[in-house]
């Protein structure tokens, strides 16, 4: 496929910005200055970039806990996202939320919230109001493969292809279900097949590879443009932190999770990296272009962090604000 | 005024809500089958298609989740479940998803969704095809949960409820399908959160709601023939609750008793025990006597049955008791 520059260089952008909010987090996490669980995204940004990048403004999408990517990818405000995680009024859920629930309806970002696969029949109700509608309008709900041991899934899978609803079903394969891993969760690996048994467009992708995603995700978007979805597609990944805050969860340490020689392998794999030198060597980016774009983001995001600072808490006396029974 | 069934005046707010407004529609498990939903689905499907009237198969949480998710983008959807006992199905999305939603994104969104859950017990159906679980819902922030009783208060209350842009959890109870009353022609609506008093009495308050109104109804029917002047107070809406309506009748008549087709223990009797003790004790001359389920799984066994479900036998024994009973010990005044 032929890209343009200026599609390819949005690509890069977007992912060098959820990677650069993510471990612009830990800090203040470390400090305590964030206290609200945070799932961080470093490591799987080339799956929330190359789904949104296939998607128009109009489409929806829906998230877990692990969904800052889902959320900038998709056009959430940075300042949103920041002042959401520090519990500020100016916050994308007014400090109701925190880092697990995060929204942005104007941008199709229709809630992103962590109760494991909970989200997931939501887009099959944004889909089917889509269908009623005859808006043409594509819901994709993003989930880990731990969700693939809640029911609801396959209740949304089987409903969503009987009625050939527009939703696709990304499911973000990092190999662990918190601290638990997949080969202790489910009896094989290929869990791209669950979509095969509903007779529906089933696909399995590296998920570190953004083009390779944007690609698959295209070809979903369009089948379901034109009444052939639902799709299933499993991004293939790991996440480079561990399952909550900054901890890596390597063998050895208190949280105990995951062979340092595991994490060591995937870092080869970093999709931001990756794709940083794929533009390099092919001559869409110089060295200069990238230490610029990675500068311009740095300073948004401390721009965001010092907004997020100097933000008001929600006042007190606002508690039941938004409570109507 | 025209005399509609319960179940034909649930119908017609359906009919006339879906007709006047495009994003209304009806989902759920057996909404073209009289078996499941009695006939508050009638011409439905005929008159709105498959697009607007969808049958679903056997998955409440899936199904519930995807009436929510229609909200969050501005449909009106009413997901009905044809025994609540099959809503536990659907925990997730009621609870977690769609009580939340509005709250934990500052306001940014709502779920204007109609969760319809119909109480369907008796019959020998015992413990999974027979409970009544409103309770549950009730003590979920979030949720707003109206119960009515009359042919009136069924029709305008779906209507609010398919106009609220919050979830409404409507429980309605099948003995009370076929209970015949007045039901005015046009769209009206009955508000949400607003009892009314069903007979005015001076000598014992009587709250209750959906069919236990009726079982109350024939109590004070009973009592009154014995010089014994109930006032019964139907709740219509149980979250939230009209505190008020309850607190003025326990200040005039000084007793209260509360009659739930739920059961006994964390109950809606309680709920409603607890808030008059907390906020009007001095006004009570009695103790407040409560008439529920015991706190058991509904049996099969029709004997059993019989001694299982309150009605007003029970009410009216829970009344005697009460004027029976002596001044409260913490009215009597000390004298030393």
């Amino acid at each position: 496929m032929q890209y343009s520059k200026k599609f390819l260089v949005n690509l890069y952008q977007t992912m060098v910005r959820i990677r650069l909010c993510e471990e612009s987090l830990v800090e203040p996490i470390l400090k305590e200055e964030v206290r609200c669980p945070v799932h961080l995204y470093c490591g799987e940004e080339a799956i929330a970039t190359g789904v949104c990048a296939a998607l128009s403004e109009t489409d929806y999408i829906f998230g877990t806990h692990r969904s800052h990517g889902h959320y900038l990818a998709k056009g959430g405000s940075l300042k949103g996202l920041i002042s959401e995680i520090y519990g500020k009024e100016t916050g994308c859920s007014r400090g109701r939320g925190g880092s697990m629930h995060i929204i942005e309806p104007e941008k199709g970002v229709m809630g992103a919230a962590p109760i494991v696969a909970g989200t997931i029949s939501l887009a099959l109700g944004t889909a089917l109001a889509s269908k009623i509608r005859k808006e043409k309008r594509v819901s994709v709900s993003f989930f880990g493969d731990g969700a693939t041991g809640e029911g609801v899934l396959y209740e949304s899978l089987n409903f969503a292809a009987l009625k050939k609803l527009p939703v696709l079903f990304v499911c973000e394969n990092n190999f662990y279900s918190t601290h638990m891993p997949i080969r202790e969760c489910r009896p094989n690996n290929d869990i791209f097949k669950i979509g095969k048994s509903y007779d529906i467009l089933s696909l399995k992708v590296d998920g570190n590879d953004v083009l390779e995603v944007y690609e698959a995700a295209q070809k979903a978007v369009e089948a379901c443009r034109n009444d052939d979805g639902p799709v299933f597609i499993e991004c293939v990944t790991y996440r480079l932190r561990g399952h909550v805050g900054p901890d890596d969860n390597i063998h050895g340490t208190h949280t105990d999770i995951r062979p340092e020689e595991e994490i060591k392998e995937w870092r080869k794999k970093d999709p931001v990296i990756n794709f940083e030198h794929f533009l390099l060597n092919n001559n869409i980016l110089e060295k200069g272009d990238i230490d610029e774009i990675r500068k311009q983001i740095e300073k948004e995001i401390k721009d965001a962090h010092l907004f997020a600072k100097n933000s008001p808490y929600p006042e007190k006396s606002e508690l039941k604000k938004y409570i109507f029974a | 005024m025209r005399q509609l069934s319960f179940s034909l005046a649930i119908n017609e707010a359906l009919h006339q809500m879906m007709s006047s407004d495009e994003s209304v529609f009806l989902i759920g498990q057996g909404v073209k089958s009289p078996w499941y939903v009695g006939n508050t689905a009638r011409g439905l499907f005929e008159k709105f298609g498959p697009e607007r009237v969808i049958d679903t198969p056997v998955s409440e949480n899936a199904i519930t989740g995807a009436a929510v998710g229609a909200a969050l983008v501005g449909m009106r959807p009413i997901v009905v479940h044809p025994r609540m006992d099959f809503m536990m199905y659907a925990m997730d999305p009621i609870v977690n998803e769609a009580a939340n939603w509005h709250y934990m994104f500052g306001g940014r969104s709502s779920v204007p969704v109609v969760i319809w859950g119909i109480i369907n017990r008796g019959g020998e159906q015992a413990a999974q095809h027979s409970q009544a679980l409103h309770s549950l819902f009730a003590h979920i922030p979030g949720l707003k949960v109206v119960m009515p009783s009359t042919p009136y208060d069924a029709k305008g209350l779906m209507i609010s409820a398919i106009r609220d842009d919050n979830p409404v959890i409507y429980i309605d109870d099948r003995w009370l399908y076929k209970i015949e009353g007045d039901v005015p022609e046009q769209i009206y609506s009955v508000p949400i959160g607003k009892g009314i008093v069903r007979k005015r009495g001076k000598d014992v308050t009587l709250v209750s709601a959906s069919y236990m109104v009726v079982e109350s109804m024939k109590a004070s029917e009973l009592l009154r023939k014995e010089g014994i002047d109930v006032e019964v107070i139907d709740l219509r809406s149980i979250k939230p609750i009209d505190e008020l309506l309850i607190f003025e009748s326990v200040k005039k008549t000084g007793r209260l008793v509360i009659a739930d087709a739920g059961w006994k223990t964390y109950g809606m009797a309680a709920e409603i025990a607890a808030i008059v003790a907390e906020n009007i004790f001095d006004e009570l001359k009695s103790p407040i006597q409560r008439v529920t389920l015991p706190d058991v799984p509904a049996p099969a066994s029709s004997a059993l049955e019989m001694v299982y479900y309150p009605n007003a036998t029970h009410i009216v024994q829970a009344i005697k008791k009460l004027l029976s009973g002596k001044e409260a010990p913490w009215r009597i005044k000390s004298v030393s």
